[in-house]
């Protein structure tokens, strides 16, 4: 069994609050290593405050249980950070299906700037402004699109 | 920087004098983010606007996250484990500074203190980034994108009440004044800093401060607040030493009363 074949058994992983992604396809799945029979997943949180790791870490070692593997282990590490900029296509498509505005890709930190004009994820228009940086979740922002009058929250770039 | 290219990946490779400095500094920084992590969450609730409520609980979680984070590098160096370093110790081994212990009071302290703490401790991390040793490095670069957040939030809040109306521009020059001595205890010195600069792990606290102060007073000038000098203040020092404020002990009694309960229990 190689990496690729555990990365696609890692796709049944999903963000427990957005039910559709896959921890993949949301970047916190940082390395999978195989050395002979050992296989090692090793995952980065997202926030450091997220309290939705441990669900995905204990996800993760629920869906490789039965691969065979003699060794098999599920670490945290904060040596590959996550960005948002980790976040694959598939991933910022599935967000917008989902009702949240992807993060756009950022260079360095973020600015003011990096929140105007967010396109809502409903109607598309880019009429809409920032109501708070501080959302339901440690990652999601609220906005308000001014076109078709509702707020929308967006996947924070970070 | 590659494995290759910092001094220390490991804290194996370090003397135990350097050991015991990286840990003191490690002790303050987790500690300083757990009790004011407590505090912001205090706000949960009570916010004087809905944003600003949800703000300061996030910012609680953050703070709480990042200092779960370096209680854990504490523990791989060989301390306890995160729990049991953030609710089992004596008051006298915490090693905040009393600047974060100070009760929320109204709004306009809690946002300076936020305004003041957060830009020292974006700037701490920032230098952390080029740190030789490599798992504060990792921390710092984690780190970062977090509290930009917080300091984009404390600095426009900061421009925006001091030029509103007359009272809010008080209320902000009062509490700027009150928290100036509690903020420059942030800085209370170590015996380790000149070894942790030395060695590359940590500029150290005196020149922490004056790329602070320079950072602060910029845009307090900026926003028409009025800068205490530094000389006419005396620092509220002893929080890093394990003396502390009246105000510690109440709340470690609050923040560890369910976990003392039963310090065995599974979550």
């Amino acid at each position: 069994m190689n990496r690729e074949e555990v990365l696609e058994i890692l796709q049944s992983v999903k963000d427990p609050e957005i039910p559709k992604l896959s921890i993949v396809d949301l970047g916190v799945v940082t390395d999978v290593e195989i050395t002979n029979d050992k296989l090692k997943v090793v995952l980065t949180p997202t926030f450091s405050g997220c309290p939705a790791l441990k669900v995905m870490e204990d996800d993760v070692k629920n869906a490789i249980k039965e691969l065979p593997f003699d060794e098999k282990e599920v670490t945290v590490s904060f040596e590959k950070q996550w960005s948002s900029n980790l976040i694959s296509e598939r991933g910022r498509k599935i967000l917008k299906e989902s009702g949240f505005a992807p993060p756009p890709k950022i260079n360095g930190l973020v600015q003011i700037d990096t929140f105007k004009k967010v396109k809502c994820p409903f109607c598309e228009s880019d009429n809409t402004n920032l109501q708070t940086p501080f959302g339901p979740t440690l990652c999601r922002a609220i906005h308000y699109c001014n076109n078709c009058k509702q707020a929308f929250e967006q996947f924070k770039p970070v | 920087m590659n494995v290759n290219e910092y001094k220390y990946n490991s804290h194996t490779e370090m003397s135990d004098e350097l050991t015991s400095g990286v840990k003191d500094l490690l002790f303050k920084m987790a500690d300083d983010e757990l009790i004011l992590g407590h505090r912001n969450s205090e706000w949960t609730g009570l916010g004087p606007i809905l944003e600003e409520d949800i703000a300061f609980s996030s910012m609680a979680q953050d703070k709480l996250g990042q200092a779960q984070a370096i209680y854990n590098l504490l523990n791989q160096m060989g301390e306890q484990d995160a729990d049991t370093l953030a609710f089992t110790r004596n008051e006298n081994e915490y090693k905040c500074c009393h600047f974060v212990e100070y009760p929320i009071g109204e709004y306009d302290f809690s946002l300076m203190r936020h305004f003041l703490f957060d830009a020292a401790e974006a700037l701490r991390y920032n230098s952390l980034l080029n740190s030789s040793y490599k798992p504060l490095s990792d921390l710092a670069k984690k780190f970062r994108g977090e509290l930009r957040y917080h300091t984009l939030h404390s600095e426009v809040w900061i421009e925006q009440l001091s030029r509103a109306t007359e009272e809010s521009k008080a209320r902000m020059q009062s509490a700027l004044n009150e928290c100036m001595p509690l903020a420059l205890g942030i800085f209370e010195p170590s015996k380790y800093d000149d070894l942790l600069l030395q060695e590359g792990v940590f500029t150290g606290e005196e020149n922490l401060k004056s790329g602070w102060y320079e950072h602060i007073q910029n845009i307090l000038t900026n926003s028409g607040l009025k800068v205490p000098d530094l000389s006419s203040i005396t620092p509220s020092f002893g929080g890093r030493n394990g003396y502390h404020t009246e105000y510690l002990k109440p709340l470690l009694d609050e923040m560890c009363e369910v976990y003392k309960i039963d310090p065995e229990a599974e979550w």
